[in-house]
C-alpha cells in the first residue's frame, strides 16, 4: 500500500477526530473522551494496529505525553513525525491545563492491559528477560514492569508499538521529556528490540 | 458510541479502500525469532549514557532512586511554595512570573528584559514588566532543550542540546523576533548531559560547557569540558577540562577567574562524592573527572593508574548528590555589604540519595585570593518531609540589585529583594 495514501487517510481520520474531543457547548466528559477509547480501547487495551494500550499507565507519565503532543514536542525536530503524532497533536490542540490533567486522571484509571493470548517461544522468552537484565529496564519500569510516576507501564503493551517506540527513542526519531530512553537503547540492535517487544508484551 | 468506527465509516463512505487503522506499517511485522543472536552475559556494561551505571544491584534502597520527572504544566500561581521559603532577615521574596514550564537559564537585557530558557520545553520566553504588569513573551520556538542563555551587548544567544544561535538586538524585536542565527554547531548530540549553560566572559569570548555524556564514562576528547569561542563561532579552544556536567559558571568580579559548578558522579554512595565548586586559574586545567571526584576521591573503575595529584583540586565541597547548577557573583548595590562579591548557587537538589539534600540557594564567601572562606544557607525551604515542592535551577542579578532565582519545578521565578518589604504583612 503506497505510504502517502494511508497518511492523508490518516490525517484526514485525524481531523475528524478533532471535531470529536473539542470540547462544545453541552459536550459531556464521556463524549469528549470517546474517541480516545475508540482507538486505545474501551478498557486500556487497544485493538488496533500501533496504537497503545493506556490503561493502568501512571497518571503523570499520560499528562507528559498528552503535554508533549499538545506542544508539538513528541515528534524530533530533526524528522518529521508521523501521522500518528500528527493525529495526536490535531487532537489535543485546544486542550487546557485543566483537560490535560483531566483525561489523563481518566484514563489512568483504566485497567491494565490483560496478557495476550499470544503464542511464547521459550527460547525468545529467555532472550528478552536477559536483554531487560542487562539494560535494567526494570530499574525505572519496577521488576513487574508497571512503570511509576513518569515512568510508563509497558507489561502486557502491544507489541508492534513497543517495537516502534524503542527504535524511535534509539534513533532519536521519538524526543522523550528527558533523554534517558535515548540514552539506555543507544546501542540496542533491532534483533534485541524485537526479542525485548516480544517478552514484554507476554510479560506474566 | 464509538466514533473510531464512525470516523471508519465515513472515510469508507468517501471512497477509501480499507479501514485506516487496519493498515499497520511496515514495523509491525515480526523479525524471524531465529534473528536474535543469544543474548550476551547479564554482565555485559550498561549503555554509556545510561545514568544507572554503577548501581548496586539488589539493594532495595537504592531500587527506589531515579532522576526525578517535573510536572510539565507548571503550577498554579496560588499553588507556588513562595511563602514557605526562608531567607536572612532583611530579604524578601516574591514571585516575579509564572505559568512558564520548565523555567532553567535565566538572563536579564539590558532593557530589563528577563530571558528564560528551558530544558524540556522547546522555547526561550521573554518577561517584560510595563505599568504594573507582566507581559510573557515566546521569542524563539521549535527548539531543542534550549537550555542555556547569554546576553550580551544587545544580543541575546541561545545553546540548544547541539547548536548555539543569536538574536541581535533582541530587545528592539520582542513582539516580533527575527529567527536565531546559528553560530556554531561542532558539538556532539549526547541526550545525556548534552543541555547546556553558556555565559558570556570578560575576554568578550562565548564559554559552554560539553558535559561528559553518561553517568560515569570514559568519553571522546570532545566531551567533559568548557571551552570558548569568538562570538561569531569561531576558534573554539578547550579552558577546562575533566568536567563531568557543569549548569553554572560566573567571573569573580576581583581576579577575573572563571569559577564552575559541577555535578560529580552518582551512586558511588549515599554521601560520596561531593559536587564540587571550581576555579580555573590556567587555560586547559584538568578537574578530574572521570579518573578522581572531589579532589580526593579516585574513580573505583577509572581511577586506576592515577593519583588525585594529577588534577586540579575544587575549591569547595558543595555536598552529595545536591546538584548545584546556576552561580552568580553579586555585585549588587541592594543586597548588605557582606554579600559584596559572594557566590550565590542554586543547588537544584539531589535524586541518588535516599535523604534529599539540596533544594536551596546558598551564599558562598571567598578569601581576598579567591579560595573559599565560608558558606551559608540562603534560601531554604524547598524540600518538604523529603519532597520537593520547589526546585532551584539558576539565579540572576537586576539592574535595580535585586536577585531572580527560577525553579523548574514549579515553572516559576521568584524575586529576592532586601529592604522594606513592598508587600504590607509579610
Amino acid at each position: 500500500m503506497p505510504i502517502i495514501s494511508f497518511t492523508r487517510r490518516i490525517v484526514a481520520a485525524g481531523i475528524l477526530f478533532v471535531a470529536a474531543t473539542q470540547p462544545m457547548l453541552g459536550e459531556t466528559f464521556a463524549q469528549r473522551v470517546a474517541p480516545c477509547l475508540a482507538c486505545h480501547g474501551e478498557n486500556g487495551d487497544s485493538p488496533h494496529p500501533v496504537v497503545p494500550s493506556l490503561g493502568g499507565q501512571p497518571a503523570p507519565y499520560l499528562l507528559i505525553q498528552l503535554y508533549l503532543f499538545r506542544e508539538n514536542q513528541r515528534a524530533s525536530t530533526y524528522k518529521k513525525g508521523d501521522e500518528m503524532v500528527e493525529i495526536m497533536s490535531e487532537m489535543t490542540k485546544g486542550f487546557t491545563d485543566d483537560d490535560l490533567r483531566t483525561f489523563s486522571e481518566f484514563l489512568s484509571k483504566q485497567p491494565p492491559p490483560p496478557l495476550p493470548p499470544l503464542p511464547t517461544d521459550p527460547a525468545r522468552m529467555q532472550a528478552g528477560r536477559t536483554l531487560i537484565t542487562q539494560h535494567r529496564c526494570n530499574s525505572c519500569h519496577n521488576l513487574d514492569l508497571t512503570g511509576r510516576e513518569s515512568v510508563p507501564h509497558i507489561a502486557n503493551q502491544r507489541e508492534d508499538f513497543l517495537i516502534k517506540t524503542m527504535r524511535e527513542y534509539r534513533d532519536n526519531v521519538r524526543h522523550g521529556y528527558d533523554g534517558m530512553m535515548a540514552s539506555v537503547l543507544a546501542p540496542v540492535t533491532d534483533a534485541q528490540i524485537a526479542d525485548l517487544a516480544y517478552y514484554i508484551a507476554r510479560f506474566q | 458510541m464509538a466514533p473510531c468506527f464512525t470516523v471508519r465509516r465515513s472515510i469508507l463512505l468517501a471512497g477509501t479502500v480499507a479501514g485506516i487503522l487496519l493498515a499497520a506499517p511496515a514495523f509491525a511485522q515480526q523479525p524471524p525469532a531465529s534473528a536474535s543472536p543469544p543474548a550476551a552475559a547479564p554482565a555485559a556494561p550498561l549503555p554509556p549514557g545510561s545514568p544507572l551505571i554503577g548501581r548496586p544491584e539488589g539493594n532495595p534502597a537504592a531500587a527506589k532512586l531515579a532522576p526525578i520527572a517535573p510536572p510539565p504544566l507548571p503550577a498554579a500561581p496560588d499553588k507556588l511554595p513562595a511563602a514557605k521559603l526562608k531567607l536572612p532577615p532583611g530579604f524578601n521574596i516574591e514571585v516575579y512570573a509564572s505559568g512558564i514550564a520548565n523555567t532553567r537559564s535565566l538572563r536579564v537585557g539590558d532593557k530589563g528584559t528577563v530571558f528564560v530558557g528551558t530544558r524540556l520545553g522547546n522555547k526561550v520566553t521573554a518577561i517584560v514588566k510595563k505599568d504594573g504588569k507582566t507581559e510573557i513573551k515566546t521569542i524563539a520556538e521549535g527548539l531543542y532543550r534550549p537550555n542555556g542563555l547569554a546576553f550580551h551587548k544587545g544580543t541575546l544567544y541561545i545553546a540548544e542540546l547541539s547548536r548555539i544561535s543569536k538574536i541581535d538586538n533582541v530587545e528592539a524585536n520582542l513582539d516580533k523576533p527575527p529567527k536565531p542565527t546559528v553560530i556554531y554547531t561542532d558539538l556532539p548530540k549526547d541526550e545525556a548531559h548534552g543541555w547546556k549553560f553558556i555565559a558570556v566572559g570578560p575576554d568578550e569570548k562565548l564559554y559552554l560547557e560539553v558535559g561528559q555524556p553518561g553517568n560515569n564514562v570514559l568519553h571522546s576528547p570532545a566531551h567533559g569540558q568548557i571551552r570558548r569561542i569568538n562570538l561569531d563561532g569561531s576558534g573554539a579552544e578547550v579552558v577546562a577540562r575533566g568536567v563531568r556536567h557543569s549548569v553554572g559558571f560566573d567571573w569573580n568580579p576581583v581576579n577575573k577567574q572563571l569559577y564552575f559548578s559541577d555535578n560529580s558522579r552518582d551512586w558511588l554512595s549515599e554521601d560520596t562524592p561531593q559536587d564540587e565548586l571550581n576555579r580555573v586559574t590556567k587555560v586547559g586545567q584538568h578537574f578530574g573527572a572521570p579518573y578522581c571526584y572531589q579532589g580526593n576521591l579516585l574513580d573505583p573503575e577509572f581511577g586506576w593508574g592515577h593519583s588525585c595529584r594529577e588534577f586540579e583540586a575544587p575549591i569547595m565541597l558543595t555536598g552529595p548528590h545536591s546538584a548545584g547548577l546556576g552561580m552568580r557573583f553579586n555585585t549588587s548595590k541592594m543586597f548588605p555589604a557582606k554579600y559584596k562579591n559572594a557566590i550565590f548557587l542554586a543547588r537544584h537538589g539531589s535524586w541518588n540519595r535516599t535523604t534529599k539534600f539540596g533544594g536551596d540557594v546558598i551564599a558562598i564567601f571567598l578569601n581576598k585570593d579567591g579560595t573559599v572562606k565560608l558558606s551559608e544557607p540562603f534560601i531554604t525551604g524547598f524540600l518538604d518531609n523529603n519532597n520537593y515542592i520547589g526546585r532551584p535551577v539558576d539565579v540572576e542579578f537586576m539592574a535595580d540589585g535585586s536577585m531572580l532565582l527560577s525553579d523548574d519545578w514549579n515553572g516559576a521565578i521568584y524575586r529576592v529583594s532586601y529592604g522594606k518589604p513592598r508587600v504590607a504583612g509579610r
